[in-house]
């Protein structure tokens, strides 16, 4: 055990993880609307956009996110029209491409849990609404979401802990994330336990934090 | 298409045998991951805090540190450690393990985590009255676990076996950087040989989708096998 190394990497790792966080809560943030979205198409009666939610889901709930990263980050550069829009702008830079590719990965997952838990409110409770003579849209907006966020807390909460897991890959596209720099302090050291230990911690840390956040949350609402 | 072509032309054998390399990495780690399952599920059911406490910190520090983490930890750690315990039998010469084995433990270590939770569930929710009704039949321990609890206990981990199953696959990607073969690594190499990365990762994402596709199909009829008595 090289104690030294522990504690010299420690700050190292620990700005890192600043990156990590930053990588995951934007990501969180744009993969909520995009699931939201996917999830309010997958109610929808038309059999097309129907099944055009559920292909988007499937497709990316089944390949691995290595690859999505991989397809964004090397693929799409390779068409030269994308080269010449404004898009290029953003698609160049492996923190954005890494950010849309956990973004469109966390959206699928998350319009599968938005999904199960819009279908699992009671009817009762929208009839309850409609004799109130509440209009559709109110109905939608102050009673499904609601109720909807509510029943997805514990099953959200799991998948922003897959996400942080998941942000890890953002160092195969050259970012130095917790993983990225934990990476280059083991090939420089040749202390892969030492490292390990420190990481693992922070992850770990934060694991914590997140599960017992949403925890809060999910007495906070209780109902 | 002719990037696929098989023989010395197209990428189309290479990605074959990569296919074939993703599937026995996944099959081998998925093996390993039962083996640590049937060493930890009991350990979680123990009575005893200590035994507990074991299983605990190994099914919680895996499933809160990201796979690829894992990975650089027995891709640069595994040598060493190998040659240790092999330096304590007085063999002291260099070893280097192969990729494949390193990988297929490192990913078993972590799909073991999530099949241990997946049968500590399932054996928990197993009603009680069955664990009674094999005592009261006077079935031997052995009797009791093959014949009563574990057709029980398989009915109701399967469809969330089956999810470990998917995860399995896919964290089969990220042993990719530690130069190993598969379908991800396959694809890098092509793509950095003929300067088509969309096309080749794009067929790498089909072919996972394809594997995941058809082992559900597979692992569908499994679970209608072992519900017919319900």
């Amino acid at each position: 055990m090289d104690l030294e190394l522990m504690i010299n990497s420690f700050p190292k790792l620990l700005s890192a993880a600043v990156i990590t966080l930053k990588l995951l809560s934007v990501s969180l943030i744009i993969g909520l609307f995009i699931g939201l979205f996917f999830a309010i198409l997958r109610l929808n009666k038309n059999i097309f956009i129907n099944s055009f939610a559920y292909g988007y889901s499937y497709v990316f709930r089944g390949t691995p996110l290595l690859v999505q990263i991989f397809i964004i980050y090397f693929g799409l550069g390779q068409i030269e029209y994308l080269r010449s829009t404004v898009l290029w702008i953003i698609l160049k830079e492996p923190y954005w491409c890494a950010i849309i590719a956990f973004a469109l990965n966390t959206g699928a997952y998350t319009s599968e849990i938005l999904r199960s838990a819009f279908q699992t409110i009671k009817p009762g409770t929208i009839e309850a609404g409609k004799s109130l003579g509440i209009s559709n849209k109110v109905i939608f907006y102050k009673i499904q979401i609601p109720i909807a966020i509510r029943q997805s807390l514990p099953a959200y909460g799991n998948e922003i802990i897959l996400m942080m897991k998941g942000t890890s890959l953002a160092s195969t596209v050259t970012l130095m994330d917790l993983t990225g720099v934990a990476k280059y302090i083991i090939s420089t050291t040749f202390k892969p336990i030492e490292v390990f230990i420190v990481a693992g911690g922070i992850y770990l840390f934060m694991t914590f934090i997140i599960h017992n956040f949403i925890k809060f949350l999910e007495k906070r609402y209780y109902f | 298409m002719e990037l696929l072509a098989f023989g010395d032309t197209g990428w189309g054998d290479e990605l074959f045998y990569a296919t074939l390399m993703t599937i026995a990495v996944s099959i081998t780690a998925m093996f390993i991951g039962f083996l640590f399952a049937l060493i930890f599920t009991p350990l979680k059911l123990s009575k005893n805090k200590f035994l507990n406490f074991i299983a605990n910190s190994y099914t919680t520090i895996i499933r809160g540190v990201p796979e690829l983490l894992v990975i650089y930890l027995f891709f640069f750690g595994g040598t060493g450690a190998v040659m240790f315990v092999a330096s304590i039998f007085g063999y002291n010469e260099y070893i280097e393990i192969n990729a494949f084995i390193t990988g297929a433990f490192a990913i078993g270590i972590i799909s073991g985590a999530y099949s241990t939770e997946v049968f500590r569930g399932a054996i928990q929710s197993i009603d009680k009255g069955q664990f009674e009704a094999a005592n009261v039949l006077g079935l031997n321990k052995f009797g009791k676990f093959f014949k009563i609890i574990l057709p029980q206990t398989l009915r109701l981990a399967i469809p969330n076996l089956s999810n470990v199953w998917q995860i399995t696959l896919k964290d089969t990607s990220l042993i990719s950087v530690t130069g190993l073969v598969e379908i991800m690594r396959q694809s890098y190499i092509a793509a950095g040989s003929t300067r088509d990365p969309l096309f080749f990762y794009s067929f790498a994402a089909v072919l996972y989708l394809l594997l995941t596709f058809v082992s559900m199909k597979l692992i569908n009829r499994l679970e209608v096998k072992y519900s017919r008595g319900y």
